[in-house]
């Protein structure tokens, strides 16, 4: 089976969650790539160094400078002819861009996978995560997200993929970009960082929540992340959300804070490899996920271990 | 102008989903069906558009009978009629962006307005395929709406923050969290609802093949985190962040 990875970038980089995506294609079959962006020279000569990947196909184009779903789509479909299955990275733009593809090559998608189990055959969550179905499809042609946190990166080195202009499909003239707000931030991203500090409603305020999670996140180098409460109640901005209406995240370590575990959040962490939670209620459901707990008040204990971390 | 909302009804937000023994599916006998929490903010935000040029609110629902529960209850917060595709086998978004998109081609809709996914599948696809069979512009995840008389300005959230686009009408709108608070129906209105138009239909008068793509195999649940230890005191903590090697 030929595959195709729309690569998701910021125009400079390839973003990490295009990685988690090349490993699940791969088992399909042959990896092909497809950056589309304007300028985008530097990241194709980067992805083609992506192990296990044949061919880089690139698109520069004004035209898909925002990675517009109007103007990307037609440009998917038309590699299609070529290739039996596209994976997109389950992101907002990749979840923006899939469904319109697989709609024009008349193809029911299969949404956020978390494994695959043969050529035809896929286990998803459903009803956020609170059930794991196994679906087959009877398509010919396949179109797929990915749950990035579900699939081991593939390296970065090591590929010499061929890099190979397309054609542009041009502006279809249906939408234009008018702006974007992305929060610049020296820590890492939640949906790639290692470690994760989180921050819920009992931080009380925005204050609290800044003078308390982020020292403690960057002695430990950690992304900052809040539970849809803390972000409800304007702690934070949107983007800090956890759960399964927010980002979906796997860390090495995810420490709770002041969170009571919601089945909502819980979608979102459950996966960490080690959940470490700090909350007053010793009932809170968090510590029935938790590996460490520490019952107690967290504007004592969080500053007491923030200071006692060298 | 015209707003087109499709709806769905799926388990009650509040419902914990409980996988059936034999592994078929979640069990939905005898518990709390809703209207999908996302379709609900789609219905309030058309209802808000009223001040901004909307006329009319058309509300959709394909499904089982029982389905008219859900639009009636758009109706009750505001919607203006109803039409209900009656299935009652379950329909794929495929499908589902089919028939939508016959229905836009009657109703001519200046604007169509979905929640970015169904709580129960949650596919996030009806809403994009819809507007790529229909050839119109789409703006997912929405937590702001600024209509003009020929497009609309919409502000997503997207991953890192938010972005902004404009697009031509008509166009095709996903509702995320944030955009609204929907409203409650009052009993006045519910009342009122009862008599509001709904048309009944079913796939084969729009002449659309709605055969799944996809079988389901099975469905499990999720492997269970079990409890950890808990820690008396910071310095443990301290101890334990060191042994996995998080500390220094």
């Amino acid at each position: 089976m030929k595959t195709l990875v729309w690569v998701e970038h910021d125009g400079a980089a390839v973003k990490d969650a295009t990685l988690a995506v090349v490993t699940a294609a791969s088992k399909l079959g042959e990896v092909h790539l497809l950056v589309a962006g304007h300028g985008v020279g530097g990241v194709a000569a980067d992805a083609a160094k992506i192990a296990g990947v044949g061919k880089v196909h690139v698109a520069d184009d004004a035209a898909y400078a925002h990675a517009l779903a109007e103007n990307v789509a037609p440009l998917v479909v038309a590699l299609m002819a070529d290739h039996d299955a596209v994976l997109f990275p389950a992101t907002s733009n990749g979840k923006n861009i899939a469904p319109r593809v697989a709609a024009l090559l008349d193809v029911m998608q299969i949404s956020d996978i978390l494994s695959v189990e043969s050529a035809d055959t896929f286990t998803r969550p459903i009803y956020a995560g609170n059930a794991i179905a196994t679906v087959q499809t009877s398509d010919k042609k396949l179109v797929i997200t990915v749950r990035g946190t579900a699939f081991e990166k593939a390296a970065t080195e090591g590929g010499s993929g061929t890099i190979e202009a397309v054609a542009s499909t041009g502006d279809k003239g249906l939408s234009t970009f008018a702006g974007a707000e992305i929060a610049k931030s020296e820590r890492p991203e939640l949906t790639s960082a290692k470690i994760i500090v989180s921050g819920g409603r009992a931080l009380q305020n925005s204050e609290n929540f800044h003078s308390i999670i982020e020292p403690l996140a960057d002695k430990l180098g950690a992304g900052v992340g809040a539970s849809r409460a803390a972000v409800d109640a304007g702690y934070v901005p949107n983007d800090y959300q956890v759960g399964q209406t927010g980002k979906i995240v796997a860390p090495e370590v995810y420490i709770a804070i002041g969170i009571s575990g919601a089945i909502q959040h819980l979608a979102g962490m459950k996966d960490s490899k080690t959940i470490i939670a700090i909350n007053k209620d010793e009932d809170a459901p968090i510590f029935q996920v938790a590996d460490i707990g520490l019952v107690g008040d967290l504007f004592k204990i969080v500053p007491e271990l923030t200071e006692k971390l060298a | 102008m015209k707003v087109l909302v499709p709806v769905k009804r799926v388990l009650d937000y509040n419902v914990k989903p409980r996988v059936k023994a034999d592994g078929t599916g979640v069990d939905l006998a005898n518990v709390k069906m809703s209207m999908n929490p996302f379709d609900e903010i789609a219905v309030e935000e058309a209802i808000r558009l009223k001040d901004k040029g909307v006329t009319e609110i058309v509300v959709v629902s394909i499904g089982e009978q029982k389905a008219q529960e859900t639009l009636r209850t758009a109706l009750a917060m505001g919607a203006d009629r109803a039409i209900l595709v009656v299935s009652e086998e379950k329909v794929e978004p495929l499908g589902v962006a089919k028939l939508l998109a016959r229905i836009v081609e009657e109703e001519k809709p200046d604007l169509v307005i979905l929640g970015k996914q169904a709580i129960d599948d949650d596919n996030n696809q009806t809403g994009q395929m819809l507007a790529g069979l229909l050839g119109v512009g789409q703006a997912t995840f929405a937590s702001k709406v600024d209509l003009t008389s020929d497009s609309v300005t919409v502000t997503r959230e997207v991953d890192g923050g938010s972005e902004t686009e404009t697009l031509k009408l008509p166009a095709v709108i996903t509702t995320d969290l944030r955009l609204n608070e929907p409203r409650y129906a009052s009993l006045p209105n519910i009342m009122k609802a009862k008599s509001k138009p709904l048309a009944q239909k079913t796939p084969a008068d729009y002449g659309v093949d709605v055969a799944p793509r996809l079988t389901t195999l099975k469905v499990v649940e999720p492997a269970k985190r079990s409890a950890g230890v808990k820690v008396a005191d910071v310095d443990e903590l301290v101890a334990k962040l060191k042994a996995m090697g998080v500390a220094k």
